[in-house]
């Protein structure tokens, strides 16, 4: 009964402030848009400068996908290199074969390196039969933004779920109704429920709106199950909003809860598997299991391009409510301070 | 009558090394209109914060109703009215009372009872579909008055009900609480208005987290030889004075 009056409450607010409205959901959707066209744009054409080619290697090869200029000497191919008019040249010297980089953009180097390597096998001494490759999971047609995807979902819904219930509530312990609440015969553990439970619905809505539109208008990869989707987002959400509502006790404004966003939100990402976990630092990688993001990322990975189902998500889910339980307990002795019962 | 409604039993109030309440000692009476008067920062909020069950005595007990404070079915029939208005702006007032009736557990037609009952007293019927945003300081005022008696409590403590309210207003409040009165209802007011203080029953006059003096205003006045609450107050205060 108060549960339910707090939880309309938080509906009724969130309904009537289109513009928080409007973050929740076009925000990341923009976000998430603007990173599709970044990852999933053009293949980048190497510019290549080939010096003294043997006329037999350069009839035999297939010299399209990169843009070719022809040099007679290795000194006008440097020139052009310092100018930055092309990203490399192949050149021999006794007989071998040498590439020069121009080195400063490392996605220029790997690019062009890729095309001499594939371009030139046949100069290599043991030319390589092509290979066949087979995919466990995911294929060649695999972009980056299908391997990043899943994590920067969790990581959106996480990012604006948290600053909106702490933000909320610190409205609610600054203009005084919090104590007006805790003058009424409502119970701690029903305050929090109460926020658990109306931005949870809220989060729902919100995750199922920018799920499917990564999934079908972005056309993300996705070979597991939405449900499952949904079941790993809703509980990351409501870690989220629980660690929102606890951090919000440490701040006495809105702005220094928005000071939590560097401490608290950015560093879960770069431990979430957006970089490869493996090459961090060892005096760092224990960080990576403590953030609740940490476990998202995994379970969503695991649906999304995996394939996987409940089997293998359930433990990541069961952490992700133990973080949100966690939260709520820490919350309502956190609201010991407003009232001892 | 003369039940014992609040009884204030030597507590002392402390936050760190800072002395907020010295070893007070005070009984209210069922069904009268008790003023707690004197300058910010006397202590009279922290008080009524533990009468109301939002804070605790460092040493001491307050006993409200026949139970120990904080206790959660004594808070049911206390009506609290904090110095600030604590309202939701971005709600309408209607929605502002339909949720805190329901936290004192209030539904459908007795709710909507209860809700035009309260709006007739404090003079806000037509406002009702209007939100809080847009409403001046005193009728934000007055909702908030209007939500501390939605439950019909038996106790009403209410924290400077009427600061920063013009007099024609003013009078409105207070006459909005002579009605309860008379219906049983036990007021607790603060103020540092000394005006205001001739309109309680009894007065604790309270100083640097002391209780200085208790009585009827009369009473006061008479002890002191004064002709005024305010000339009271500073004969019971010693010679400083300051606020």
């Amino acid at each position: 009964m108060r549960i339910k009056a707090l939880t309309v409450r938080i509906l009724r607010q969130i309904v009537r402030d289109k513009r928080t409205l409007g973050m929740l959901i076009f925000a990341p959707i923009l976000v998430l848009t603007m990173l599709h066209l970044v990852f999933n744009g053009d293949n980048y054409v190497p510019k290549v400068g080939l010096v003294e080619i043997p006329d037999a290697i350069e009839k035999s090869t297939d010299l399209g996908d990169a843009e070719i200029t022809n040099y007679d000497n290795g000194t006008d191919a440097e020139k052009d290199l310092i100018a930055q008019e092309i990203d490399g040249y192949l050149t021999f010297s006794d007989g071998k074969p040498v590439i020069y980089l121009e080195g400063s953009d490392p996605t220029k180097n790997g690019e062009t390196l890729r095309w001499m390597q594939s371009t030139f096998v046949n100069i290599q001494k043991s030319p390589l039969e092509e290979l066949e490759v087979n995919y466990l999971h995911g294929s060649s047609e695999m972009g980056q933004f299908d391997y990043f995807g899943p994590v920067l979902l969790g990581f959106f819904v996480f990012f604006f779920v948290f600053i909106i219930a702490g933000v909320s509530f610190i409205r609610e312990r600054t203009t005084g109704t919090l104590e007006r609440l805790l003058s009424t015969p409502m119970r701690k553990w029903e305050i929090v429920s109460g926020y658990v439970i109306g931005f949870g619905i809220v989060t729902m809505i919100q995750s199922t709106i920018i799920a499917a539109y990564t999934i079908y208008v972005l056309d993300m990869m996705m070979e597991g199950s939405f449900f499952y989707l949904l079941l790993i987002i809703l509980s990351l959400s409501f870690t989220a909003l629980t660690l929102g509502i606890l951090i919000s006790s440490f701040a006495n404004n809105e702005l220094q809860m928005i000071q939590f966003i560097p401490v608290i939100v950015v560093p879960q990402v770069f431990f979430s598997g957006l970089f490869n976990l493996e090459t961090i630092s060892n005096w760092l990688s224990w960080i990576g299991p403590i953030t609740p993001l940490y476990y998202a990322a995994e379970a969503l990975r695991d649906v999304m391009v995996r394939g996987f189902g409940w089997n293998e998500i359930y433990l990541e889910i069961f952490v992700l409510l133990g973080f949100s339980i966690l939260f709520m307990i820490l919350n309502i002795i956190a609201l010991r301070k407003y009232r001892k019962i | 009558m003369n039940n014992i409604c609040v009884s204030v039993k030597n507590v002392t109030k402390q936050f760190g090394k800072h002395v907020v309440l010295k070893d007070i000692n005070l009984d209210i009476l069922e069904g009268e209109i008790f003023g707690l008067l004197g300058p910010s920062g006397a202590g009279k909020t922290t008080l009524v914060k533990e009468l109301s069950g939002l804070d605790t005595p460092t040493s001491g007990e307050n006993t409200v109703l026949g139970q120990k404070m904080p206790m959660l079915n004594v808070i049911n029939r206390i009506g609290y009215m904090a110095q600030s208005d604590a309202l939701y702006e971005d709600l309408s007032a209607k929605e502002n009372l339909q949720f805190f009736s329901s936290l004192y557990g209030l539904k459908g037609i007795k709710q909507q009872e209860r809700i035009r009952e309260v709006m007739k007293l404090v003079d806000l019927t037509d406002h009702i579909n209007k939100l809080v945003f847009n409403y001046s300081g005193g009728m934000k005022r007055r909702l908030s008055l209007a939500i501390a008696l939605l439950h019909e409590p038996e106790l009403l403590i209410l924290d400077e009900p009427t600061v920063g309210i013009d007099p024609v207003l003013r009078k409105k409040i207070w006459d909005a609480f002579y009605q309860l009165n008379e219906k049983g209802t036990t007021i607790i007011v603060t103020t540092h208005v000394m005006d205001e203080a001739e309109k309680c029953d009894r007065l604790g006059l309270m100083r640097e987290g002391s209780l200085i003096a208790i009585g009827t205003p009369t009473e006061l006045k008479q002890d002191t030889h004064s002709s005024s609450i305010e000339e009271a107050f500073l004969v019971y205060g010693g010679e400083v004075n300051e606020d």
